[in-house]
């Protein structure tokens, strides 16, 4: 299932809606990049409330997507991310240090406002 | 351990790893497990049947519940394929080692997320990953 992505400003928001296959979050991956280029956004939230299961491949994958959004001078927040997920994901070894990240959506857009904008 | 009932799941695409955590989950918490353990099982699931995808191409998951002989109650899945199988358990076990292209945390990392993990496998014997996650309570 697609991940719907919303123009907000300068920003763009993924809202993430249901369980991830490989194969959607390769496309999440590629429609990102496409609007960020179209929309020359500034910073993209990619919100991952809805997901029970965070594993190496889409840890990785929401990585590269805030690793080429940056290339493309766009910082990525991952919002979201749920206490079960974050202990799943220690503990499965998954480093996500030089990801920004923040506790909600609202948190997200107060991030890249303030640091990204510097407002 | 004997099993309470048993569930296959045939893994040929990304779309069934999804499916194979999904039935887990719903095992687990038929007994009640925390909500953590859950997520950890449902990780490693996702972990091991991603690796029949990525290697092996096809295979298929047993989801099971089980009880040990203290009464304790669990999930036991088994995820078994035809593949290539691994020629360096060893390394194939040690965090960051991959020839798929991805972290190398696949087998480490799901080893370390379940109570019991076992592995057989040998090179063009395919591989067979059989985990189990106790209910605390119980």
């Amino acid at each position: 299932m697609a991940v719907p992505i919303l123009k907000q400003g300068p920003f763009l928001i993924a809202s993430i809606q249901s369980a991830l296959t490989d194969t959607d979050v390769l496309q999440l991956r590629d429609d990102v990049m496409a609007q960020v280029t179209r929309h020359r956004s500034k910073g993209i939230i990619v919100d991952v409330t809805s997901l029970d299961v965070m594993d190496s491949f889409v840890s990785r994958s929401l990585r590269g997507i805030a690793m080429m959004t940056r290339l493309r001078g766009a910082e990525t927040v991952i919002v979201g991310i749920q206490p079960e997920v974050a202990f799943a994901m220690v503990q499965l070894g998954m480093s996500f240090e030089d990801v920004q990240t923040a506790l909600d959506l609202e948190e997200g857009l107060a991030l890249l406002e303030a640091g990204f904008l510097g407002t | 351990m004997a099993p309470d009932a048993a569930e296959r799941i045939a893994i040929d695409s990304d779309a069934d790893v999804v499916t194979a955590r999904q039935r887990a989950r719903a095992l687990a918490v038929t007994l009640e497990m925390p909500s953590t353990d859950q997520t950890l099982l449902a990780t490693a699931i996702s972990e091991i049947a991603r690796n029949i995808t990525t290697y092996a191409v096809r295979g298929e998951v047993f989801i099971e519940l089980v009880r040990d002989a203290k009464g304790r109650r669990g999930v036991k899945v088994v995820a078994r394929d035809q593949g290539p199988g691994i020629a360096d358990l060893e390394r194939a076990l040690t965090d960051g080692y991959t020839t798929g292209g991805g972290l190398g945390l696949g087998l480490p990392g799901a080893r370390r997320l379940v109570d019991e993990f076992d592995i057989q496998t040998a090179p063009g014997e395919g591989t067979t990953v059989t985990l189990v996650k106790w209910s605390r309570s119980a």
